[in-house]
């Protein structure tokens, strides 16, 4: 008897989500492979480049439109990234894609030195990050890379929760005179409502209140925003928001949830030691703002095996284990 | 200039190397004494670049993989004009621009490099570059032998041949010495021309401080369709007696004395000249 394939959404989750109106997007890689072969059919010095990744990366239909403007490099992520600084350095605006398991770890030092410290305007995608790839294990894990690349100086850190912030994530990094790293996971991805459109190192405010603030990232987004609406039920109003640059950290947005709100909960897809939650936590702390805070992410401990929607259950990345996270918190504010 | 005033030329080159290692304290020495001819002819004879040049989309690219011997880099690009000869004197000194590995910050340096393995990827990317702009510009890289042993060379060994970069040069400064001692017994990389044919290349082997041979080897017209490897067989050391092939000189910084005695030998060859 084969196993039930396990489910993001709990049938409650997805009758909320529903209420809320919200609708169902497409996997975020899809949508950075469609912007940028329309970005790169405008301008020929928009190349990427692959490491035997252009079918994880969504990318076959980029290299059949564009073979000129598609480098192949095979399994060779220190090359991927040597090269991609290399052809940045002369005039392209080059996209070096790869999974984030092996784009942050063993090239992490051609990103610090070629790209970062070279100071090219390179951009590397990170496809299949966090735990995308579910019950591969840790080596096909990234839940390091959002602390490895804040500790270098000089690159700009994206990761989109939806494909709108996707979309814009992609055009802002055309453009970018500097270094980027941009994050995906392989979900399908729910449309997040949001008030303003994407601005590069502003959070999103995807939910407003003022009771408990979820500053979330990525793929949890939308867990975040089920748990708002679920505690709204009970009388208490959170606010979301989506933390997508997390290098530059939107500083003011966290101070003004610290302000507004009575506990902070950060959520991440990615390791608690040096991504999201430390990074607003050394922003309240130097603020002199003390609130009941935690950290929601992957426990610092050889992770469960299971797909993404089993881990994110197990560390309580999901509306339920948000909603309970939050109860508890507000026992302490 | 000709090959005897390009010699003549080296021999001033070596004491300013020497100058500015001894003025910073630190440096690699034996190493920059090593590849510093066959930067002399890249500089003099080789690279279409120049300070006037140098932001031109066009220009030859030169990136030097064994960042550690910047020394022997600084002084080349300063006397061909890159940037004033007293700038030499703040080499590695508190907030100068000149760090001891090289830097864009520096005119006449297209990337910062000093970790071993990344001047040849590097260089592929900009080849591939120019093939992409059908641009006339070459690309040359400067490895040093125990640099070999970084498997990231090999991965860009194939992708240079794969993509057939004739517009692509790798110089080995092979002076068969690193910093634990003879490159044979640290690891291997005999038999390195065959490993470079094998990998699809083009070899060159030539006497890298012979300026007829290494001007030929670096400017007679590639193979077509091959990525050309020039092995530069060096001295580390070179042009100083006791430096000469002494593993200690890696990053060795004279004394006083031997700052003397190494410029009083220089010297001595000048006035021979």
């Amino acid at each position: 008897m084969s196993a039930p394939a396990p489910t993001m959404f709990t049938p409650e989750a997805k009758a909320l989500m529903e209420s809320l109106g919200l609708t169902q997007g497409r996997p975020n890689l899809e949508v950075f492979s469609e912007t940028l072969l329309e970005l790169a059919q405008d301008d020929p010095n928009v190349v990427v480049v692959t490491s035997d990744s252009r079918g994880s990366g969504k990318l076959v239909p980029f290299g059949n439109a564009l073979p000129q403007q598609i480098v192949e490099v095979g399994i060779a992520e220190q090359n991927l990234v040597g090269i991609t600084a290399g052809l940045a350095a002369c005039g392209k605006k080059a996209f070096g894609v790869s999974p984030g398991c092996f784009l942050t770890a063993r090239s992490l030092e051609q990103i610090k030195n070629d790209v970062c410290y070279s100071d090219v305007p390179a951009t590397l995608i990170g496809i299949s990050s966090g735990v995308s790839y579910g019950a591969l294990g840790s080596t096909h894990h990234s839940l390091h890379d959002l602390a490895v690349l804040r500790a270098l100086n000089n690159i700009t850190i994206i990761v989109p929760a939806d494909n709108t912030e996707t979309r814009e994530a992609i055009r802002v990094a055309s453009t970018a005179p500097s270094p980027m790293f941009v994050r995906f996971g392989k979900a399908a991805m729910v449309d997040l409502p949001r008030e303003k459109s994407f601005e590069l190192g502003k959070a999103s405010v995807i939910r407003e209140g003022t009771d408990v603030a979820f500053l979330a990232t990525g793929e949890t987004v939308i867990h975040a925003l089920l748990a708002a609406a679920q505690l709204e039920g009970e009388g208490i109003f959170s606010r979301v928001l989506s933390m997508h640059t997390i290098k530059p950290l939107d500083a003011e947005a966290i101070l003004r949830a610290a302000r507004d709100c009575r506990a902070i909960v950060t959520v991440e897809e990615h390791l608690v030691h040096g991504g999201l939650g430390e990074a607003c936590a050394s922003v309240l702390m130097h603020a002199g703002m003390a609130k009941p805070f935690r950290i929601v992410g992957i426990a610092d401990e050889e992770t469960v095996t299971g797909a993404q929607a089993d881990i994110f259950r197990h560390y309580g990345i999901s509306m339920e284990g948000l909603t309970e996270t939050a109860r508890a918190l507000l026992v302490q504010a | 200039m000709t090959d005897r005033e390009l010699e003549i030329k080296a021999i001033g080159l070596r004491k300013r190397l020497l100058g500015v290692i001894v003025g910073a304290g630190a440096g690699h020495t034996g190493g920059g004494l090593s590849c510093l001819d066959i930067l002399n002819v890249l500089y003099n004879r080789v690279l279409k670049v120049s300070p006037e040049t140098f932001t031109d989309l066009h220009r030859d690219r030169y990136v030097q993989s064994k960042g550690h011997c910047v020394e022997a880099l600084y002084t080349v690009l300063s006397d061909r004009g890159f940037f004033p000869p007293s700038d030499l004197e703040t080499v590695c000194h508190y907030q100068s621009h000149y760090v001891g590995h090289p830097t864009r910050h520096i005119p006449g340096i297209e990337m910062n490099t000093g970790a071993l393995g990344h001047g040849l990827p590097i260089c592929i990317g900009m080849a591939l570059a120019g093939k992409m702009d059908r641009a006339p510009y070459r690309v040359f890289t400067l490895l040093g032998d125990g640099e070999l042993a970084e498997g990231s060379n090999w991965e860009a060994a194939l992708a240079g041949a794969h993509y057939q970069l004739d517009n692509l040069v790798a110089i080995l400064d092979h002076n068969r010495l690193q910093i634990t001692g003879p490159t044979k017994e640290v690891m291997s990389t005999a038999p390195l021309a065959e490993k470079w044919q094998a990998f699809g290349w083009d070899v060159r082997e030539v006497d890298g401080h012979d300026y007829t041979e290494l001007t030929e080897a670096l400017t007679n017209a590639p193979a077509a369709g091959k990525p050309l490897v020039v092995i530069a067989n060096t001295v580390k050391g070179k042009g100083v007696s006791f430096m000469e092939n002494v593993p200690k000189w890696h990053h060795g910084v004279p004394s006083s004395e031997e700052y003397e005695q190494a410029l009083a030998e220089l010297n001595q060859l000048e006035g021979a000249a």
